[in-house]
């Protein structure tokens, strides 16, 4: 159960971000930009070898006291990000990697879409639902 | 009036509408208020309305009590089933579906007694997986569209459920699209009909007697259901206003509202043929963007209508996809709201569409956060849906280390409103159909391989066999250490056993790797005998048929000089060793027993055969100078023989085995039984370079020949027992033994010819690891 879930271009703007405590969208949407940083680093650091070697998911970007980043790339370096609460249980490794797959794959869903056009901000309902599926349930 | 006569669900549907007409409770209602508003929400013609209440009474009354009420219901009813209203039908009449009213939002609220019978709000509470047609209405359909219909009655026509096959004829001539408007704005959003709904489905739940049979009814397409689920479904549709009739007109554009009429279809595919004239393929996504564009609805819209659409999410729409996406620009350009999810009714048949076929897996969507009709009606249809997608969705997963195939597949899911068409057969999942050998074939075989003496021949027999024991007894596969265990990779790596020669392919082509090195003995086994049948489950049974075998092919073996009756030869098992000692027959027999002694009681029964070996034996003894080539002749022609019966399938493997030990001790020098091919190979290669000597084998040859082909097809115990493998991996080692014990006597005899061994030794491909002095 994730507390922001967010989508970054290539480019490094965002396609798509949301959080669930809506009033603490700020401090996520920060969080989610530093968060980059790492994910360069980490896609920088694999990439003398090729492309397809390095794994799409990255891992824990970093943890902080509160919550947990999580980082995943595609092939076209778009991002995702997953911001998790660290009092949650932690959840497995692999939990998190079926998280990112299925952003992945709904993201590929919007991508087929010959509505949407590559780096506008994704509108998509079921995209949306896939994701609040994945947020954590607050009240 | 007439005495009216009700059924029980009738009874309690008219009672309902009585209370819930007869507001100021005083058992009566009066003929204007409520009861017209029921009445117009019965959405028949108001002459119609006016004929009722004339023939109920009301009209003389002036006002409704609730006999004249319930006959008016009773009439309603009637009509609405298109039938000529007749006091006298009103007895006269069975398995009326009850009257159908479009309850109008406000009153929604206040009826709380109201059933809703339709499968779709009972999705999320009964289980029954609401037919997507009416979901999808539902959504829309503020819950202010219950209707007011007995549960119970599983007669019911489905008010909701559409089973729009038919276009309700009997509607009321009213236009389609004035009824989608007021769908439209009828339907608030389901964020506002899924509170509602969720009040009012508790009571519906309680309410019912059992289960509705939604989907009964969904799928019934008599003409009075479909006028009932038409007229329901445009109930649904809460009217605002009371502009009820509008609504009911505006249903027989759709059935459903999503249906699509005939001639609508017509057009669509017309339009299709525009952009891609052969129906059976796709539209890119781009020329349907243009295409789509063209309808000046915004972008977003257009995008969410994609989503719907695009069922198999490859980017390109389908003949179907594109007139459902066509469907839905359509009621979007006259003011209905999209859906959330796709109707039932356009969903893309790739499949047999079975109405009542369930989704099962939308729900596995963690977020599919639908609202919980669609959540239920996607559970039933999914299934289909999800064979079309799983392969796509499983193939991306396996390149993550998934856990969870359902997140991934459920995102398709979330397009599914409801019963989902099946997806393409090929796409379907594929249940891997373990091969069933029978073991007494691969008993045979192996027997035949071992009598023979050579495993060249039948290297692949009891791997063959084991390839369809795989699937049942994957420990089998396991246990079994066939030679080289090039069979077990055979086995590990077949998943499915989609058809019997794969493995036995793979097998084969393992078997040929190792033994390879006797292309000769791989001829001999070339013409693949019928799959080896996996090793006798029960290898008593087996042995059972083994022993008949052997009793006929025993007395007739002792009949002749080392002919052995031997049961199918014992699988060639491309075992080094094995080969190594074709010449040491006596000894390794002798082996062979306790070791054959030691496996399975099965081998017990076998152990009659080993007393065949001294027939053998005495064939062993014959001079020296010709036993090896004896041997190796008589093995190489053996392995051929072999490598037929062998093939052919393994009854009893012990047996088998001892027999075709026996065979190979009449040989002389035949190394045990299991010999893969490379024996055989060796053989045929001595013989080649023996061939001066041939005369000396044919004899032996003969013989062997002569009980390989006696040897009698074993009948084969199906089933496959991880014993009897077992004991087959005993007898191929025992033959292994032998063998090896036979080399090293032929290897001192063949001291004498120096040259002939140096060649047969260079082509034991590490049968055995002598090597005669070079001398």
């Amino acid at each position: 159960m994730a507390v922001c879930i967010a989508v970054i271009a290539k480019e490094n703007y965002p396609l798509y971000i949301r959080s669930v405590p809506s009033q603490n969208e700020l401090k996520f949407h920060y969080t989610v930009h530093t968060s980059l940083d790492v994910v360069e680093e980490k896609i920088s650091a694999v990439g003398k070898a090729m492309a397809d070697q390095r794994e799409l998911y990255l891992g824990l970007l970093y943890p902080t006291e509160d919550y947990k980043v999580y980082g995943y790339v595609t092939n076209s370096k778009v991002k995702f990000v997953i911001v998790v609460d660290s009092s949650n249980t932690s959840l497995r490794d692999n939990e998190i990697r079926s998280m990112f797959r299925k952003l992945h794959n709904s993201f590929t869903d919007v991508m087929c879409n010959p509505f949407y056009n590559p780096g506008d901000p994704i509108q998509s309902k079921a995209f949306d639902g896939m994701v609040s599926g994945m947020m954590v349930q607050v009240s | 009036m007439e005495s009216l006569t009700l059924s029980d669900v009738e009874q309690k549907y008219y009672s309902d509408l009585f209370i819930y007409c007869d507001t100021d409770n005083t058992k009566k209602v009066a003929s204007n208020g409520k009861v017209l508003d029921l009445f117009r929400a019965a959405q028949l013609p108001s002459d119609v309305v006016l004929q009722i209440t004339e023939l109920c009474g009301a009209t003389r009354l002036g006002h409704f009590g609730r006999s004249q009420f319930y006959i008016a219901l009773k009439l309603i009813a009637i009509a609405q089933s298109g039938l000529p209203l007749r006091v006298e039908s009103l007895n006269t009449v069975k398995d009326l579906p009850l009257p159908r009213f479009v309850v109008a939002k406000n009153e929604q609220e206040t009826r709380h007694t109201a059933m809703y019978p339709d499968s779709e709000n009972q999705g999320p509470y009964s289980g029954v997986i609401p037919r997507p047609p009416g979901r999808g209405q539902a959504k829309k359909i503020p819950l202010s569209h219950e209707v007011i219909q007995s549960v119970v009655p599983a007669a019911d026509p489905q008010p909701d459920t559409t089973s729009p096959v038919v276009s309700p004829h009997q509607s009321p001539p009213t236009s389609p699209h004035a009824w989608r408007k007021h769908t439209r704005q009828a339907s608030g959003g389901n964020a506002d009909r899924q509170p509602v709904v969720g009040n009012v489905w508790p009571h519906f739940r309680e309410a019912q007697a059992g289960p509705v049979a939604v989907d009964g009814m969904w799928s019934g397409h008599s003409p009075p259901p479909v006028q009932e689920s038409w007229e329901s479904a445009t109930i649904r549709t809460s009217v605002p206003s009371a502009a009820t009739n509008e609504i009911q007109r505006q249903t027989s554009g759709y059935d459903d509202p999503w249906k699509i009429t005939d001639e609508q279809r017509q057009y669509y595919i017309n339009q299709f043929k525009t952009i891609q004239p052969d129906l059976t393929g796709f539209i890119p996504g781009s020329a349907a963007k243009e295409f789509f564009t063209k309808s000046k609805l915004p972008i977003l819209e257009l995008s969410h209508i994609w989503e719907l659409s695009d069922f198999d999410k490859d980017g390109a729409l389908t003949l179907d996809e594109f007139c459902a996406a066509f469907h839905l620009v359509v009621a979007r350009k006259n003011g209905y709201e999209l859906p959330e999810k796709l109707p039932e009714s356009l969903m893309p048949k790739l499949i047999d569409l079975d109405d009542s076929a369930e989704v099962p897996e939308p729900a596995l969507d963690v977020g599919y956060s639908g609202s919980p009709v669609e959540v239920t009606s996607n559970k039933s249809p999914s299934m289909p849906s999800l064979n079309q997608n799983w392969p796509e969705l499983n193939q991306s997963n396996e390149q993550w280390e998934t856990f969870s195939e359902r997140s991934s597949s459920s995102q398709t899911l979330t397009q599914f409103d409801s019963n989902i068409a099946p997806a393409d057969p090929d796409t379907a999942i594929v249940h891997p159909v373990p091969i069933r050998m029978t073991p007494s074939k691969i008993h045979m075989q192996e027997m035949e391989l071992k009598r023979a003496g050579s495993d060249h021949t039948h290297p692949t027999s009891p791997l063959l066999a084991k390839p369809p024991e795989l699937s049942e007894e994957s420990k089998l596969a396991a246990t079994i250490k066939f030679p080289g265990n090039t069979v077990g990779d055979g086995y590990s790596s077949s998943d499915s056993f989609t058809s019997d020669q794969e493995p036995m392919a793979s097998v084969v082509t393992r078997q040929r790797s190792h033994s390879g090195t006797s292309p000769e003995g791989l001829k001999v086994v070339a013409p693949p005998p019928p799959p080896p049948r996996p090793h006798a489950s029960h290898s008593r049974s087996s042995s059972l048929d083994m022993n008949r075998n052997f009793a006929a092919v025993t007395s007739a073996g002792q009949q002749q000089p080392g002919v052995v009756a031997f049961p199918p030869a014992v699988p060639p098992r491309p075992q080094p060793t094995q080969a190594a000692g074709p010449h040491g027959h006596r000894p390794v027999e002798g082996d062979s027993l306790p070791v054959h002694c030691s496996t399975s009681p099965q081998q017990i029964p076998e152990q009659p055969n080993f007393a065949d070996f001294s027939q053998f034996q005495a064939f062993a003894d014959q001079p020296a100078e010709d036993a090896e080539k004896h041997s190796e002749t008589a093995q190489a022609e053996k392995a051929g023989d072999v490598a037929g019966p062998l093939r052919t399938a393994k009854s009893d493997g012990q047996s088998e085995e001892r027999a075709a030990a026996t065979v190979n001790s009449a040989k002389g020098s035949t190394g045990p039984l299991a010999p893969p091919p490379k024996p055989v190979r060796r053989r045929l290669k001595s013989e080649d370079e023996l061939r001066p000597e041939a005369e000396e084998h044919p004899p032996k040859s003969n013989v062997i020949t002569a009980v390989l082909t006696t040897q009698p097809s074993i009948p084969r115990s199906v089933g496959k027992d991880k014993k009897a493998i077992q004991a087959s991996i005993r007898r191929n080692k025992e033959t292994n033994t032998v063998l090896a014990r036979l080399n090293s006597e032929l290897q001192q005899q063949l001291k004498v010819r120096p040259v002939t061994l140096l060649r047969q030794n260079s082509q034991r491909e590490g049968f055995c690891t002598y090597t005669p002095p070079p001398t």
